[in-house]
């Protein structure tokens, strides 16, 4: 049997403060196929440091730590810089939450995007061109011969996405990790972006770990979700059963939002059990 | 003030910022009439002008066209005192709305004293029992708080002066689902204790659909709909822009968002 895409098994983060070790992460296990895995919690739960974690990209005052975190077989703990430089960016990348900070301010996107190809699938500059400009194409982007001349402040935030979403699939790698990559954008232009991500997705298989608060979206989006508080996973659910859910935070963060449907006059609140975080 | 004058209302509303080809038309003809003790609801996406509608009643932008009135008066280009003691407003982002090195105490001080009100002990621990914040948190910092805490000060802030209008812009949406419940439970009850009027912004239809009973949709500068909270609920808008706004409420659903791409 060939190995998980992703292989995560007690994972640690722990930043070294003043007043001493923080555990941002704190024993999260997971296994990933050619699949969509959504990462839901609130702020501080863990779930940006589990995805950076993966990516090797925590912050430098943090050290990670797992019983195994391994790649389609590679194991990156302790992997040399030369090893993860071929990985990142190749095989997985990272969509994050805002385009206009990802994206290099100075150098018009189409560049960019080209760079990343060449790059990673030592081509040439011709070569790139072309494939940038199928790959904005492909983005439904609908002159891909003006955004490549644009610069990042000259996109609207859903075609900036959208551009960073061409720019991490052009090398065509197995896994993605989409960390809040919508939460920037309007309704209507998250719509957009994600049914972008959903095509390219789809039609090459790729592994998704999709991290956001939003546990409605991700849930409509995503095969498997992961529920994460204070650093630890508390429920793991089948998208399509999460009205299901059976872990009390789970249920609270489900009751606590508002409804257009029916209205709740108060509304439940989330009263937090510190055995939850045990 | 006669009494059968509404809080506020606005009469088709016109704010143009900069000039000529650069020039942006930012809100068109907005007309709205929101009764005393109403919550009223503004929805659109990014640039549709309702916050700039927001910012034209709280004085905050003095150059447009077209007629506002508060309680039945319309005030001057110069905002008299008495207007920013009874229309007082809550801003998005409780990490950039305090002062960073005032303390609690002094940030609910500061309207009472432009106001000329008593600043006594007991009037402050008021202001924070009612947003239910503990009167431990009087001498801390914002930084010391997390946001829904300061979004608490925030509203504390707004309240203490005692007004009739409070106008709320985006007030939870930097904030936890988690909190942001507590926070709505809190305007609501608040609304309810103090018969205050509320215009609500937001980009979240169920956010606005909670405190408010009517809603109006923005969309480039003008209001394309407005709507009874109940139809909202019924999902019976008739323009077809809050239709799709409903549905994408609804969470990712390729048949409603593949359309959406061709037309990008």
């Amino acid at each position: 049997m060939s190995p998980p895409l992703l292989d995560v098994a007690d994972l640690h983060v722990t930043f070294a403060t003043p007043k001493g070790p923080v555990e941002a992460v704190r024993g999260v296990s997971f296994a990933l196929g050619r699949e969509r895995l959504g990462i839901v919690g609130e702020s501080g739960s863990g779930k940006s440091q589990t995805g950076r974690a993966i990516l090797g990209v925590v912050d430098p005052r943090a050290t990670v730590r797992a019983q195994r975190l391994a790649f389609d077989g590679i194991d990156l703990r302790g992997a040399d810089p030369r090893t993860l430089r071929r990985l990142r960016g190749a095989r997985m990348s990272m969509i994050l939450q805002d385009p206009k900070y990802s994206l290099n301010p100075v150098m018009p996107v189409g560049r960019q995007i080209a760079e990343a190809y060449r790059v990673h699938r030592r081509a040439g500059k011709r070569e790139a061109r072309v494939r940038t400009l199928e790959m904005l194409e492909a983005v439904h982007i609908r002159d891909p011969e003006r955004v490549w001349r644009a610069y990042a402040h000259e996109l609207s935030g859903g075609m900036g996405q959208r551009v960073m979403i061409a720019m991490m699939m052009i090398a065509e790698p197995d896994l993605i990790i989409a960390d809040e990559p919508t939460s920037a954008l309007d309704v209507t232009v998250s719509l957009q972006v994600l049914a972008v991500l959903d095509e390219m997705v789809t039609r090459r298989g790729t592994g998704l770990v999709f991290i956001s608060h939003d546990l409605n979206l991700v849930a409509s989006f995503c095969d498997r979700v992961l529920i994460m508080y204070a650093g630890r996973v508390v429920e793991t659910l089948a998208a399509a059963a999460l009205h299901r859910a059976e872990h009390p935070y789970t249920r609270g963060l489900l009751n606590c939002l508002p409804r257009v449907d029916r209205r709740l006059d108060p509304l439940p609140t989330l009263t937090r059990d510190p055995a939850w975080a045990r | 003030m006669s009494a059968a004058a509404p809080m506020v209302e606005l009469r088709d509303l016109h704010v143009r910022f900069g000039r000529g080809a650069d020039g942006v038309h930012a809100v068109r003809g907005v007309e709205l009439t929101v009764p005393a003790g109403a919550a009223y609801g503004l929805v659109g996406e990014s640039g549709s002008g309702k916050s700039t509608v927001l910012r034209v009643i709280a004085g905050l932008i003095d150059r447009f066209e077209g007629r506002l009135a508060v309680a039945g008066e319309v005030p001057g280009r110069r905002r008299a005192l008495a207007f920013h003691r009874a229309v007082q407003m809550v801003f998005q982002d409780p990490y950039g709305s305090l002062h960073p090195r005032h303390t609690v105490d002094r940030i609910i001080k500061e309207p009472l004293a432009i106001h000329r009100l008593p600043r006594d002990d007991a009037r402050i621990a008021r202001a924070l029992d009612e947003v239910g914040l503990d009167r431990s948190f009087r001498f801390r910092f914002p930084h010391q708080l997390s946001g829904g805490q300061r979004q608490r000060v925030a509203i504390a802030r707004a309240l203490v002066v005692e007004p009739e209008v409070v106008l709320l812009d985006e007030p939870t949406s930097a904030l936890d689902v988690s909190i942001q419940a507590e926070v709505l439970n809190l305007l609501t009850r608040l609304r309810r204790e103090r018969d205050l009027t509320y215009l609500l912004v937001s980009h979240d239809l169920a956010v606005v659909g909670h405190i408010c009973e009517e809603v109006a949709i923005m969309r480039e500068g003008a209001i394309v709909e407005t709507l009874a909270v109940e139809r909202l609920r019924e999902r019976t808008p008739t323009h077809p822009y809050t239709r799709q706004l409903l549905e994408a409420a609804a969470g990712y659903h390729p048949a409603v968002a593949r359309p959406l791409v061709a037309t990008a």
